[in-house]
């Protein structure tokens, strides 16, 4: 049994046919790329799986448990985060906070003792900056735990967005345009993180990417959207090499 | 590097109750020698008051980022519902101290409550409405209590929102809220001492909520929804967690200042519109988030008009120059730039 299991999936705005029979199944530890032009669909796909909007049709199963019309908090709590196209950090509050807020629902304490601060609070509050700390060091972002996120140039902030994420423990990480505005060294540094993400923490991970040096370069199957509907899906090399796929996406 | 983070909260917290207990000495330390007029003495409670104030709409202000313009609703609950208690069991409960404590509970709880339920409908808005909404409910809170009779006799708790007769109480009823009157006839029992042990409780709740993981939540809300969503925050319920504890705060500035009165009613002058707003003047001087800065602006917008009494007539004029001039200190970005390069170089001292 496939991690995600997507069939059947629609969503209509007005008479725009966003997404048209959208269908994935991705097995865990899979890295898979989302690919398409502009206003394919892409980004719908993911406020679909992640709850954002209500598909008017449609099964997304997650790990044999049916998430479909669950809020965004449900579906984060069974298993999807995600990092946005447009980074969506907490700008006011350290690179720290940022990873302990992901951290919210696994190293809980009442209300109380956040008001009280009884030992309990420095308990968890200590494995709490354990586990943040580990994270953070996994994307070389520990030397600025304690500065403003804001503070962060461009490519951490991308990094951060991903450590947030991974610290709800999710069995699925989506990545929306991970490489976007990096330079090719930046690039090729994160694809060798998502590699490492995917590794190390046993992950399996669904990205949108238009940097094609990336999808070719970790992506092992993609699905090629084109307006709303499925184009190609299947092996990476395969797909890209797909005439059809080269016309409606890559150019001739 | 977890630890010297840590530590630098905990220290600049430290500084900030080390500058309450400071002010309070030397406070105490001018009563002493005399060197305190009644008129200034007169003005400590109604102070620590607007400190309070100050700090629980910060809580809204700068943690939960909505705007408030509530919050004298909020006390007015606060003062009416402990003054109603001290009014009712002045005769029976004997034990003034703890007649007090447990005034404060239910002031707290009081406001809390009602900070819950307003909460509900109105953190569904955003910004400026809901800036508007709640404008409104603090109006409505203080004209309901203009109408409002509340007697007592030995047939148990009458209400009523018509007049007196109404109420249709037994000879030996005693009037507990009467109308526009208010509440008369309460002991005088907020002291400086009280009011600053208050800053203390408020602070502490503050301070300690922003250092921890609703604090976190709260925040995380503030500075980006959706994200606070993506990684499973309940949005609903951590605003109306906020609001609550804010109100409650709120509350308690409110028990103090029915307890430092004899005779307390809802004039506009007390729990109106133009009180909240001077709440939210507090916050916005002192640093939107600032604690410290809320007890600072506080402090000088409050005795400001005093000291300057001496100039009479230009009074007004000096108090509205010092406004512009911190809110230039505190907003402006040249002003922010040099004041950063001030701390900068005494940082590097330091080390």
């Amino acid at each position: 049994m496939a991690l995600l299991e997507v069939n059947h999936l629609n969503i209509s705005f007005g008479g725009l046919h966003a997404v048209d029979d959208f269908h994935v199944s991705i097995e865990k530890g899979q890295l898979y790329g989302l690919i398409g032009p502009n206003g394919a669909g892409k980004t719908t796909i993911f406020n679909l799986l992640t709850g954002v909007y209500k598909p008017d049709e449609g099964i997304i199963n997650l790990d044999g448990q049916d998430i479909t019309g669950k809020s965004t908090i449900d579906i984060n709590k069974a298993g999807i985060a995600r990092t946005f196209q447009n980074i969506r950090l907490f700008h006011q509050m350290s690179v720290l906070d940022n990873v302990k807020a992901g951290l919210h629902n696994h190293d809980k304490y009442s209300l109380f003792t956040s008001i009280v601060h009884t030992p309990k609070y420095f308990k968890v509050e200590k494995t709490m900056n354990e586990e943040a700390m580990k994270l953070l060091k996994v994307f070389d972002l520990d030397k600025e735990a304690d500065i403003l996120a804001s503070n962060l140039p461009y490519g951490k902030q991308r990094k951060l967005e991903i450590a947030r994420a991974l610290a709800t423990k999710p069995k699925l990480l989506l990545l929306d345009e991970p490489a976007a505005g990096m330079n090719p060294n930046e690039t090729e540094e994160l694809m060798d993180t998502i590699r490492f993400v995917r590794d190390n923490f046993d992950m399996t991970i669904l990205l949108i990417e238009h940097d094609m040096k990336l999808v070719s370069g970790i992506c092992e199957e993609l699905t090629v959207l084109n307006f709303g509907h499925v184009l190609r899906q299947g092996k990476t090399s395969d797909v890209l090499h797909d005439p059809e796929v080269i016309k409606a996406y890559l150019g001739e | 590097m977890e630890k010297k983070k840590l530590n630098k909260t905990t220290k600049s917290n430290l500084i900030t109750y080390g500058m309450v207990l400071a002010a309070y000495l030397i406070v105490q330390g001018l009563i002493a020698g005399n060197l305190l007029s009644n008129l200034m003495q007169g003005l400590l409670v109604p102070l620590c008051v607007y400190i309070i104030l100050a700090l629980s709409l910060n809580l809204t202000v700068g943690i939960l980022g909505e705007l408030s313009l509530g919050h004298a609703g909020f006390m007015c609950i606060g003062a009416f519902t402990s003054a109603a208690f001290t009014k009712a069991t002045m005769d029976t409960f004997t034990n003034a101290g703890l007649r007090f404590f447990i005034a404060l509970i239910i002031g707290a709880v009081c406001a809390g409550i009602f900070g819950f339920l307003i909460g509900i409908p109105v953190l569904r808005l955003k910004g400026d409405y809901l800036a508007i909404v709640t404008l409104a409910f603090g109006e409505i809170i203080k004209n309901i209590i203009n109408v409002l009779y509340v007697g007592i006799d030995s047939n148990g708790i009458h209400f009523s929102m018509k007049d007196q007769m109404s109420l249709g109480m037994e000879p030996d009823g005693k009037m507990i809220i009467s109308g526009a009157m208010g509440i008369t006839g309460t002991p005088r029992q907020s002291t400086f001492t009280i009011g600053v042990v208050l800053i203390l409780v408020t602070l502490f709740v503050v301070l300690n909520l922003i250092n921890s993981r609703d604090g976190r939540a709260i925040m995380a809300i503030r500075d980006n929804r959706i994200a606070a969503e993506s990684i499973g925050i309940d949005i609903t319920k951590y605003k109306l967690k906020a609001f609550a504890i804010s109100a409650a705060l709120a509350g308690i500035g409110g028990v103090l200042y029915a307890h430092n009165l004899a005779t307390l009613t809802a004039l506009p002058k007390n729990f109106g519109y133009n009180m909240s707003i001077m709440f939210l003047v507090f916050v916005v001087l002192g640093g939107i988030g600032n604690m410290r800065g809320s007890i600072i602006a506080a402090v000088i917008l409050n005795l400001l008009p005093e000291l300057l009494r001496g100039l009479s007539d230009y009074r007004m004029l000096f108090y509205a120059i010092v406004l512009i001039v911190m809110m230039l200190i505190n907003w402006a970005p040249k002003a922010i730039e040099m004041r950063e390069r001030f701390l900068s170089r005494f940082k590097k001292k330091e080390a």
